[in-house]
């Protein structure tokens, strides 16, 4: 749900429960666009780490 | 003939075992999908769900599995946050056996709803003053996080490794890992948490209802001390029989034992704040409700008093005292014996927290009810069981799940 929502209500339970998700997803795709970015860019440019990690 | 896909260094069956073994599992799984379309189909009178048992079969197993899946989110923790760095040889089966656990999950409540179509209605209709809102988004979110933990296991399949943007990616995901896993963490508190918080808040059922700090019961807080607890007791256990089903060493012993000492320290604490708990519910919550303990465990066919002792003394004191001790986690009956009664002791509390809930009378003119699940139900329970042993299966075989395999078994 977002604020633009006919349901949406500025109350602090809207705020936190909303707030939270929308942290959480913000993360987790800030994350994931920084790895498949970068396996982009490394790609394409051939300077990737080679070496193998765990 | 699948050999190209197999990690090298180690041995696997050959193709016509394992696909005899997959067809096995797979028939079970066929038997859930049926009753699962059953349910979708003709709907929720296929269940024994009634006015009575709103919350059932599918809801304890769903539960137990986000209890015992908690091994993921507590190794990772352990390994990326605070640095047990001999974890990195388990994490990756913690992390599987949770994708699991939580796919598991979802795929209940998919079949619980009724009416999947409108799953997304939590989402965008969500109801902000409900703790299951909570654990929807939560639930959700981390599946999203557990995926992200299991995709790098996949890319490092021999075949796919090769590509060099999927070797890269899955390098990339690896570097920022802790990241996720304190996401994980995060997330995992508050759903098993507010898991818990569901049945301490419900005021008009006594043998549920506890009191609160703030607007959190303190079931809240004993649901996830004790996914934190039990969870890792569960990824052993599932270890040890693929160990025995492989006939293989897999994980080292030294790995074992931490993962069991820890487990045991947070039992032994869990199991104290749980006693404390009890006597506090039974000595003043519940008589100044009207209640006296017995009342909860007198007076009907199954639940007496004997379900109480199986949970708190031999399924919670009796593995911590085993799994705190040094001898009693080199001792491998010993061993074995506790992360049993561990994972055995997550099982009972939910069940009595969802399902003799249901059946405790509330009111003077009410009897107990008793509730026994229809075959859907059961065969959709035993579903997960069966996905869960194809996937392990698939992931034992075509990625390198375990790392100390080799050097444990160098005549592969």
């Amino acid at each position: 749900m977002f604020p633009f929502c006919f349901e949406w209500m500025w109350d602090m339970s809207h705020m936190v429960f909303m707030g939270g998700l929308w942290y959480a997803l913000t993360i987790i795709g800030l994350g994931m666009t920084f790895c498949i970015g970068k396996a982009f860019y490394d790609t394409f440019l051939d300077k990737g780490k080679d070496a193998h990690h765990h | 003939m699948d050999s190209a896909l197999i990690p090298r260094g180690v041995k696997r069956c050959p193709t016509w075992q394992f696909a005899l073994w997959i067809g096995a599992a797979g028939a079970v799984l066929l038997w859930g999908v049926f009753a699962m379309l059953l349910c979708w189909f003709k709907g929720l009178n296929q269940t024994n769900m009634n006015d009575a048992y709103g919350f059932a079969l599918w809801i304890w197993a769903d539960l137990a599995v986000i209890a015992l899946g908690g091994g993921a989110f507590f190794t990772g923790f352990l390994r990326y946050i605070v640095g047990k760095d001999e974890l990195k040889n388990i994490i990756n089966y913690a992390v599987l056996i949770g994708f699991i656990c939580y796919s598991s999950a979802l795929l209940i409540l998919a079949i619980d709803i009724g009416q999947p179509l409108r799953g997304w209605f939590i989402f965008w209709h969500a109801n902000v003053h409900s703790m299951l809102t909570e654990v929807a988004f939560c639930l959700t979110c981390y599946f999203g996080v557990l995926t992200i933990e299991y995709v790098p296991l996949i890319l490092e399949n021999r075949q796919i490794d090769k590509v060099p943007f999927f070797h890269k990616l899955g390098h990339n995901m690896h570097e920022i890992m802790a990241v996720f896993a304190a996401t994980g963490a995060f997330l995992s508190f508050f759903h098993q948490g507010s898991l818990g918080g569901v049945s301490g808040v419900l005021f008009g059922r006594p043998f549920g209802y506890r009191e609160a700090i703030f607007i959190w019961p303190w079931t809240f807080f004993l649901y996830t001390w004790s996914a934190a607890a039990c969870g890792p007791c569960f990824t052993i256990l599932i270890t040890k029989i693929t160990e025995k089903v492989t006939g293989k060493k897999l994980v080292k012993q030294n790995v074992i034992e931490l993962l069991a000492k820890i487990s045991g320290w947070m039992i032994g604490t869990y199991i104290i704040a749980k006693i404390i708990d009890t006597w506090y519910w039974a000595k003043v919550t519940a008589p100044a409700a009207g209640f006296n303990l017995m009342d909860f465990y007198s007076n009907n066919p199954f639940y007496g008093i004997w379900i109480l002792v199986l949970e708190i003394v031999i399924c919670g004191v009796v593995p911590a005292i085993i799994l705190t001790s040094e001898k009693g986690r080199k001792n491998p009956a010993a061993l074995m014996t506790a992360i049993i009664l561990a994972v055995l002791g997550a099982c009972v509390n939910r069940w009595v927290m969802v399902l003799q809930v249901m059946a405790v009378p509330v009111l003077t003119f009410e009897n107990w009810v008793m509730y026994y699940p229809s075959w859907q139900e059961v065969a959709t329970t035993i579903l997960p069981v069966a996905y869960g042993v194809i996937l392990i299966s698939l992931s034992y075989r075509y990625l390198p799940i375990f790392p100390q395999e080799q050097e444990l078994n160098p005549e592969a």
